[in-house]
């Protein structure tokens, strides 16, 4: 009888929550929801959707993780978009996730072979060197690998490397980031505690490990903001992992504790993100929208759309197209520099407009994200005696992804501090 | 005083079996197992809408052609082998190794500095040893600490071995930060010096060191003196100890046996399989960790000769279903995770039945009973 009575009262109190709950989303401000930003269009991102597949053409792509892991899933998003268009059927995509970055990569990568795979894709750092043996023991197989920067000096013909300009999407997401400070600022919502001695206001960021991807991308995340609010700096922590919930949690709660007013990540799980929402601190977020699991605090996310490479594999080894580059490297106008849509419920107003305009003028060149008269290294600027420093437009700009695909910019930029450098 | 009343008895009772004679225990086994793939090809049927015997396709097909697949399948189960065998005599004596994937981690890295600092410098065959004797030796330390504390200070041996895990996993990203320089990203790349010798195929070597380490099990445990020690103080401990046996002594000595066979299976996966520092994560993605051996020493009794037989079976579902998964178009492995330890529930289950069996009572009996017992029968 006991257990009946307490059931019954939790049966009572649940259902009154869910009413309760109900009732403030009713209650609430009228919800602007996602703000679409209308995608780049050129033909060259539709240039391989009329190509003629072969019936019997397989490609194989190897994962580190299966689809709970947000950047193996944008892979896999991105080979069934690709493989939808140029009307693969299933059976000519096998793909196989989890696979360990040792000797288990070239393993498998032979055994996609034996099942009759023209083409190989493996999409962690990691696999890189197994994959290159793996392209070693099959000449006739192609081999592709993202994030990796081998391919240059292997010395193999069907071995390739690529990745995308991701650090222009990583600067688009932070100038929505600058605005949203900046509008914060207007409306009194920072405070002293979010700012450092000099009056800057600090923002925070969850890197993985300190390798060149994850500071190229933060850097140019940070001269996003600041292109847009010039009085903020920003504290780093890194986790040694590219994906852990728990670590990833405790590095943005550490973060929020120091008073860092909004927050970003380079890390694959929902644990930067989700400690964002419960304290209610504005997030970037990376490789894909988090609009329906942080409706309150989410803001924009970038990602490396993968869509027209793998189209572009699939057409060159399975149909007619042009051979691809050893190094190739996506940017906006292909298509593989994407921008998820803006949530309007926490964007400062007008974002959309701005992030439109500083696009098009990345796009035609007259704006560089690592123009090195905005930043400074120890106090000086780069100059073109720096490896990889150009000049064009009359901008003296790090040239990234230029010779590599991989980024390589790994200063630690003024205003930036590293909280731990451990990893 | 006596008083009739109605006594409610539980449903059944659990009462230990006779010995249930070999061929009825391995009947009930097959079927245990049969009836484990047809629930996990069920489960397939259901949520993969696949035809309900594909996934038994695959799973064989996976694990035998091509025969590459096949030597896949015996490096793998040979190495989730030799891990069982390491905790053989720790849990035969009731002491719970739960650090073997720290050991393993330890030993691994004690053969990739070898390796990456000594090869090339020093001649193959003397790396090699050198690389053997210090990826045994470091992984028996690491066993031998708790076992330490546990002989002289009565420490928790299971809290203390899993704590060693965690220390491992962090000096292992430490190394990979020191070995990798710079530019990390959780991985330091194949090491191409000194690599041991593949024999045709790297399941050749693994192959070949597996069964000398079961032989030597199998002998140590049946024949020796130490085994018949470490069974007996097992059994009880204050036996043993009036009977003359230095428990302090076994336990240590058991520990060295099992982290260094332990630190051997580092040795075989960085220097043979793979080439580079294993992680956890490295060894998880292969389908074996010590926790996966845990499970195989169980369902085999702590019988060297069943491990194998089991290691065989652990990896046939995991390779089958890895083989599986890729040609049936599924990205997520939670469903297939579930699917197999489903398997082993069933498998492990049907143990217990062959141990124990079940007595199903009347659902009310009257009887007579003096209120003493019937007070005893309430609590």
């Amino acid at each position: 009888m006991k257990k009946l009575l307490t059931l019954l009262v939790a049966a009572v109190m649940t259902v009154a929550c869910c009413l309760g709950l109900v009732g403030c989303g009713d209650n609430g401000n009228t919800t602007v929801g996602e703000i679409a930003i209308p995608a780049v269009v050129s033909d060259e991102i539709s240039k391989f959707d009329k190509v003629e597949i072969s019936s019997d053409f397989k490609i194989g792509v190897i994962c580190l993780h299966d689809d709970t892991s947000t950047y193996d899933k944008n892979f896999i998003d991105s080979v069934k978009a690709a493989a939808a268009t140029l009307g693969l059927t299933d059976n000519q995509v096998l793909i196989a996730t989890g696979i360990p970055e040792g000797g288990e990569c070239k393993t498998k990568a032979n055994e996609l072979v034996a099942q009759g795979c023209k083409a190989i894709f493996a999409d962690s750092f990691g696999h890189e060197d197994f994959l290159i043996q793996a392209a070693e023991e099959n000449p006739t197989v192609q081999f592709y690998h993202a994030t990796g920067y081998k391919a240059a000096t292997a010395g193999l013909a069907n071995y390739h490397n690529a990745f995308a300009s991701i650090y222009e999407g990583r600067y688009l997401a932070g100038v929505a980031a600058g605005l949203k400070l900046k509008d914060m600022d207007a409306k009194g919502e920072i405070k002293d505690a979010n700012k450092d001695a000099n009056g800057n206001v600090k923002i925070g960021y969850v890197g993985a490990f300190t390798y060149a991807e994850v500071i190229s991308g933060l850097t140019s995340w940070y001269l996003g903001v600041k292109s847009q609010f010039p009085n903020v700096v920003m504290d780093v922590q890194f986790t040694g992992s590219w994906f852990d919930p728990t670590g990833e949690k405790s590095a943005a709660e550490t973060l929020i504790g120091k008073g860092c007013a909004l927050i970003s990540q380079h890390a694959d799980s929902m644990g930067a993100p989700g400690a964002c929402e419960a304290a209610n601190i504005p997030n970037v977020a990376y490789n894909g929208s988090l609009i329906s699991e942080c409706p309150d605090t989410f803001i924009i996310s970038s990602k490396i759309d993968w869509t027209y490479y793998f189209k572009w594999i699939i057409a060159a080894n399975g149909g007619n197209a042009d051979a691809i580059p050893t190094d190739f490297t996506g940017s906006l106008t292909n298509g593989m520099v994407a921008l998820s849509g803006i949530n309007g419920d926490v964007a400062a107003a007008g974002t959309k407009e701005v992030i439109i305009a500083e696009r098009a003028k990345l796009m035609n060149g007259t704006l560089k994200v690592f123009d090195c008269s905005k930043f400074t290294v120890d106090g000086a600027a780069l100059t073109t005696e720096n490896a990889n420093v150009l000049e064009a437009n009359g901008i003296v700009y790090y040239n990234e992804s230029g010779v590599q695909s991989a980024p390589s910019f790994d200063f630690v930029i003024d205003g930036i501090t590293f909280l731990n450098t451990l990893y | 005083m006596e008083t009739i009343k109605t006594v409610k008895e539980p449903l059944f009772h659990v009462i230990k079996r006779g010995d249930l004679s070999l061929t009825r225990q391995i009947l009930v086994r097959v079927i245990a197992i049969l009836s484990g793939l047809l629930l996990g090809s069920i489960i397939c049927w259901i949520v993969y809408k696949t035809s309900p015997f594909v996934f038994i396709y695959y799973l064989i097909k996976g694990n035998f052609n091509p025969f590459d697949n096949f030597l896949e399948l015996i490096k793998r189960s040979m190495l989730l082998l030799m891990i069982g065998l390491a905790l053989i005599p720790p849990f035969t004596m009731k002491f719970w190794n739960l650090g073997g994937n720290g050991q393993i981690l330890m030993g691994g890295l004690a053969t990739i500095i070898c390796m990456k600092y000594l090869g090339g410098v020093m001649p193959d065959g003397v790396v090699w040893i050198l690389m053997l004797l210090f990826s045994m030796a470091i992984g028996a330390i690491w066993a031998v600490i708790p076992a330490v504390f546990k002989a002289f200070f009565k420490t928790n041996e299971t809290l203390f071995t899993l704590m060693m895990n965690y220390i491992a996993a962090g000096i292992m990203l430490y190394a990979i930060k020191i070995i990798s320089g710079k530019n990390t990203t959780g991985t330091i790349g194949i090491v191409k010096t000194a690599n041991l010798p593949e024999l045709g195929h790297p399941a050749v070597l693994v192959a070949l060191i597996a069964i000398i380490v079961t032989i030597f099990i199998t002998l140590y445990m049946k024949y020796s003196k130490h085994g018949y020690e470490v069974a007996l103080v097992g059994d009880s401990r204050n036996t043993a100890k009036y009977s003359g046996i230095n428990v302090k002594v076994v336990i240590i000595r058991t520990l060295v046996l099992s982290g260094a066979i332990c630190g051997l299976a580092g040795f075989l996966l960085a220097g043979s399989v793979n080439h580079t520092l294993v992680t956890e994560e490295t060894m998880a993605k292969s389908g074996f960790t010590a926790f996966t051996a845990i499970i195989a020493v169980w369902i085999a009794h702590n019988n060297p000769l069943a491990t194998i037989g089991v290691s065989f079976g652990i990896m046939f579902l995991n390779n089958g279903m890895e083989y599986a998964r890729t040609n049936l178009n599924i990205t997520e492995e939670a469903i297939p995770s579930m699917i197999i330890g489903l398997i082993y529930l069933v498998v492990i289950a049907c143990e217990f039945f062959i141990t124990y069996k079940l007595k199903f009572n009347g659902k009310k009996t009257s009887r007579k009973a003096n209120t003493a017992e019937m007070l005893k029968e309430d609590k």
